[in-house]
Order: C-alpha cells, then structure tokens, then sequence
C-alpha cells in the first residue's frame, strides 16, 4: 500500500486509545536471565550518553567521554554509542573519544528552542560539524509547526540536512510541545521527508519528554516510511528515560513495530544520562546476583 | 411454631435501620497486606501463607514476600532516608511519641489480635504497655543521646577536634519471632529515632500485630518510606536483607549459629554493620537503653583549624 505524501497533510489519523492499549499489551512482556542480560547490554550500546546544561564544562565533558567509552571494569559491558554536547563542546569531546568507536553528537540550530533566523541556526551546524561532530541533533520550528506553516518547517530540515554534510542528522519533534499524537504522526513524516536520519522525541528541556505512546507512534511512521520509499530511519526517545525497566519496555516496541533490523545503535538510540547506571546496576545485579547500590557507580 | 420464628429471628442479626429484618451480615474481614512507601500492596508474588490461631482456626491469608518486596522497600526507605535524618531532633521525638499515642487509643485491637494468636488476655496487655513505654523511651532519646555521645577530643596540633555520631542510612531488619509487636517495636524504635529508615520483616508466628502496627505508623506523621514492613519466612529472605549492597546495617534477631554466621557473611560484601540482638526476655529493662540507638551510628570526626 502506498500513501501520497504531502507535507501538509496528514497521511493517517491516530487512534490514541488504540495506541496506549497497545502501549500497555507490550509492556506486560516479561523478560529475564541471559535475554534480560543481552538486552540491557544493547541498550548500553545505544546510549547517547547525555549532558546538556549550561553549566557545563570540558572537565565534565571529558569525565562523561571517559564514562562512555569505559562505563564498567566488567569488560562484557560495551561502549555506548555516542556522547552528546552543546557544539562549544564538540572539540573537547572529539579530542577526548580519538581512537574510539563512540560519536559525538552535537544539539544546533539554537537548541532548546530553536528560535533564531535559519541563517544562524545553519552556521551554527556548519560550525558544529567542523569542530568534529558526527551528528547534529536540530530542533523543528514548533511555533511554525503549529501555526500551519508545514513547508517552512521541512524547508528548514532540508536545509540543515544539507549544512551537515557527511554527519548524521537527528531531528527533535519535542513532542511535548505538539499537543497530539496527530501532531506528533505528521511531523514524524515531515522530517523523514525533508531528510532526517533520525527522528528524536524531546530535547529533555520540556516536559513531558519521551513517552510510550508518542514513541510508538514515530516507530510506526518510520516503519510505513520504510514500506514507502525503502530507506531505514532512526529512532530516538529522549528525555525521561531512568531505569533499565523503561528501556526494556521501549526495545520491546522497536522490536514489535520495526522488527530485528532496527536493534542496533545505527537505527536506536536512547538519550539520556541517568540511565547509563541504572543499566549497570542492573548488569552488575545479574552478574554478582545481590542488588547493587548507586553508592559505587560514578555520578556522571 | 413460636420456637421456630425464635430461631429464625436469632440467625438474622443483621437488622436495618427502619427495623425490617435483613439478610444475615457478613462480617468484613481485613485482608493483611504489606507496608512499603507508605502505601498497603501485597505481595507482587501473589504469594501468601495461611495463618492459623493456636486452635486451628484459619484467621488470615499472609503475604508472603520475595525479594523483589524487599527490594522496593529499600528504593523507598533509601529515598525517604535523607528527609527523615534532616528533621530535627526534637521533630523526630514528637513523632516518636505520636506513635505511642496511637498505639495506646488502639489496645483493644491488638488484644484482639494478640489473643487471636494465641497470647493470653493478661500477657497481651502487658506486651501493649511495654510497648508504648519503649516508644516513649525512644522519642525521649531523640535530642539526647548526641550530646550523650559526642565529644570534643584532645589532639597535639592546633585543631578543634570533635565527634558526632551520624545515622547509617538505610537499616534491614529481621525482627524476633518471638513477642510479635514488643519485639518489633523493640528493634525499629532505635533505628528511626537516629535518624534511619528501615525495611522490617515481622515475626512469621505473630504477624497480625505487625501489619496493623503499620496502620499506626501510617497516621502517626511518620513520613512515607521511612518504616516499611514485610511479612513472610526468614528462611527464604534472610540473604536478601543481609546481601543488598544499598542497606548500610543489618540487624538480626535471633539465635541461630548457621544464620548468623550468613548474615555476618553477607554484611562484608558492602561492609555493612552487623547486629545481632538475642535477647531472652525482650520485657528487660536492659533492653531500653541508648546503645541500641548507637548501634546503627556512624561518628563522624571533624578537625576545625585554629589559632596560630
């Protein structure tokens, strides 16, 4: 089946009950032993280890690049996949992972709010992607999303889409912000559309963040994006995401929606920043078989 | 014909307001469940074992926690632990005392429960008494016992130097199976009065009291998290109270050499203090005493610089 696409046009309604029914019959999944154990390993290497404020600094950056390629002495525990900073950053992060296989991820065009002129928030790429960011987390304009402008939206994307060059491009729907799940379906297919390679939940400044049922609904959009044109797009849930147990709820539903391909950090991502030791607490728990305590975990 | 509507009206005691006669009432049973983050869940086992009075009268179901019960309960009292240590001195006194006040306008329930058990009428009300007197005991020790057992020490360099003791953190309890509600007031007094949180599991043989005891802490300003208490076998839960590596004490009640040799065992993992409390007679006036309170400290030394 094929969907004409257009941007301003909702290719499907969404059924929102439907959704968090959905939601609920996957989260009754119950996973344990040496499936529990693979699972929080992988979600260990989809992490997109986190920090985000304005108090942060290159000591920080480099203490959480050391964590990200090193999180455990276990040595069955991976890497994670990629750090993600604010672009004055990038250069700290890029010196620290050399010879790694973790990225650096960088937000740009005038994160959180994305509320500048395009010729800033595309220098702001340009320059981010020079400092050595292998990908770029945008933000939508939400103010044009909601005030109907859809093409100015996609434009933007396209056009940052092409200031990132070889980097990857995430773009952030901050889905708390568009107020329905109908709101959340057709910026999904706005940005697949325009050239994302990924398309990300939240920038963890608004709440709420990342949930169940606006996750789903993007998996969905990316999977009926797949049946249309063939190409595979990432997905990533950001923001509100601490425990082992949620991460495990969301693979459930990547897994159910996009199937097997999507279980890799080249397609999944989570963001955040608590979560990494929430995974190791629980990794360490199935290792030792004695509940773990944050008392001897690093904090950052 | 007369005896008859005698009899019939003896069976139907239940009657209505405006003096009908109506069905038989059914009387409505507590379901004992558990006491974690200041909420009543059973267990998430779905477990329980059934409780019977010394004449094999079934009188309830009895969750029967797993590890995962425990668990919780610590994420709670570990959550709950800095608030509580933060009130002040006094604060945690009143609290204390808010306690035996309950406990005191609710006798006659546990009478009830005690009896039910299998205690006699008489030693049931001695047991309540001991056991408000213990809790007014503690919530007199609240803002004592740190001038009792600070100090200021001498020391060779120009340094201010002095001690105070500080609460553990997070304390794991396996109360006595003896003396159902004395001996778990007994053990949970001295912990919260120093400012820690606990995660308590009751007296398998007299686990009525525990839970309704629970009832007490939950209307007495005790803030969620900071008592939560479990029921069910000793066997089973023994390791996970004295191996969790976020509990900072353990305290043991009773006598048996193999499950205190566990229990110190386990305590080395994270270096968590061990107690072992096996008292004959949990009524002693030895057993009130600040050490108890001690015993889940840790003191903390600090060197004040000064003069030249």
């Amino acid at each position: 089946m094929s969907r004409m696409y257009s941007p301003t046009m909702p290719s499907v309604y969404i059924d929102q009950v439907g959704v968090e029914e959905r939601v609920s019959r996957l989260n009754k999944r119950s996973i344990k032993k040496s499936s529990k154990r693979s699972m929080l390993n992988l979600a260990m290497s989809m992490l997109d280890l986190t920090t985000l404020e304005a108090k942060d600094t290159p000591g920080k950056v480099r203490q959480l690049c050391t964590k990200a390629m090193h999180p455990h002495d276990l040595p069955t525990i991976p890497a994670v996949a990629a750090v993600c900073v604010y672009p004055n950053l990038v250069r700290t992060a890029r010196e620290c992972l050399r010879g790694s296989k973790v990225k650096v991820a960088a937000v740009a065009t005038a994160f959180p709010s994305g509320m500048s002129s395009r010729k800033v928030k595309l220098e702001e790429t340009r320059w981010a992607v020079n400092e050595g960011a292998d990908e770029i987390d945008m933000v939508i304009s939400r103010g044009h999303f909601l005030s109907g402008e859809f093409r100015y939206v996609s434009d933007e994307i396209a056009a940052v889409k092409e200031a990132c060059g070889d980097a990857h491009l995430k773009v952030i729907l901050e889905t708390g912000e568009l107020s329905t799940l109908d709101n959340v379906r057709l910026a999904s297919d706005l940005a697949m559309y325009a050239g994302a390679d990924f398309i990300k939940t939240s920038t963890g400044k608004v709440q709420p963040a990342a949930t169940q049922p606006v996750t789903l609904v993007m998996l969905e959009a990316i999977r009926d994006f797949y049946y249309d044109t063939g190409k595979k797009i990432g997905m990533k849930p950001a923001g509100g995401i601490a425990t082992a147990k949620q991460a495990l709820a969301y693979l459930v539903m990547v897994k159910e929606t996009l199937g097997f391909d999507w279980l890799t950090p080249e397609l999944f991502r989570f963001g955040a920043s608590s979560l990494a030791n929430d995974i190791l607490m629980q990794l360490i728990k199935e290792e030792t078989g004695v509940y773990q305590s944050l008392d001897y975990f690093s904090k950052d | 014909m007369e005896q008859t509507e005698k009899k019939k009206s003896e069976t139907l005691n239940g009657t209505r307001p405006n003096g009908q006669e109506g069905n038989k009432r059914v009387s409505v049973r507590k379901t004992y469940k558990l006491y974690i983050d200041g909420k009543f869940p059973r267990s998430e086992s779905g477990r329980y074992y059934a409780l019977t009075s010394p004449e094999g009268e079934m009188l309830a179901n009895i969750c029967r926690s797993s590890r995962k019960d425990f668990r919780d309960a610590v994420v709670a009292a570990r959550k709950a632990q800095p608030a509580w240590a933060s009130r002040s001195a006094f604060n945690k006194g009143q609290i204390l005392y808010r306690l035996a006040e309950i406990l005191e306008g609710r006798t006659a329930q546990f009478t009830a429960e005690l009896v039910s058990m299998g205690v006699s009428e008489s030693r049931s009300k001695q047991e309540i008494q001991a056991s408000i007197d213990r809790l007014v005991y503690y919530a007199g020790w609240t803002d004592k016992f740190h001038q009792v057992f600070s100090s200021v020490n001498p020391v060779e360099s120009s340094h201010f130097n002095f001690s105070v003791p500080e609460p553990t953190g997070v304390v794991s309890i396996i109360a006595p199976e003896e003396n159902g509600l004395l001996g778990l007031v007994s053990v949970i007094a001295p912990a919260i009065a120093g400012g820690n949180t606990v995660a308590v599991l009751a007296s398998s043989a007299y686990p009525l009291t525990a839970i309704t005891f629970a009832e007490v802490v939950n209307s007495s300003d005790v803030p969620a998290g900071v008592v939560n208490i479990l029921t069910g076998y000793r066997s089973e839960l023994l390791s996970w109270f004295s191996n969790h590596m976020d509990v900072n004490a353990v305290v043991y009640c009773g006598s048996d050499a193999e499950e205190i040799r566990l229990v110190g065992e386990n305590a080395s993992l994270n270096v968590k203090r061990p107690v072992i409390l096996s008292p004959g007679d949990w009524y002693s006036p030895q057993e009130e005493n600040p050490y108890r309170i001690m015993e889940l400290q840790e003191v903390k030394t600090t060197w004040h610089p000064i003069g030249q």
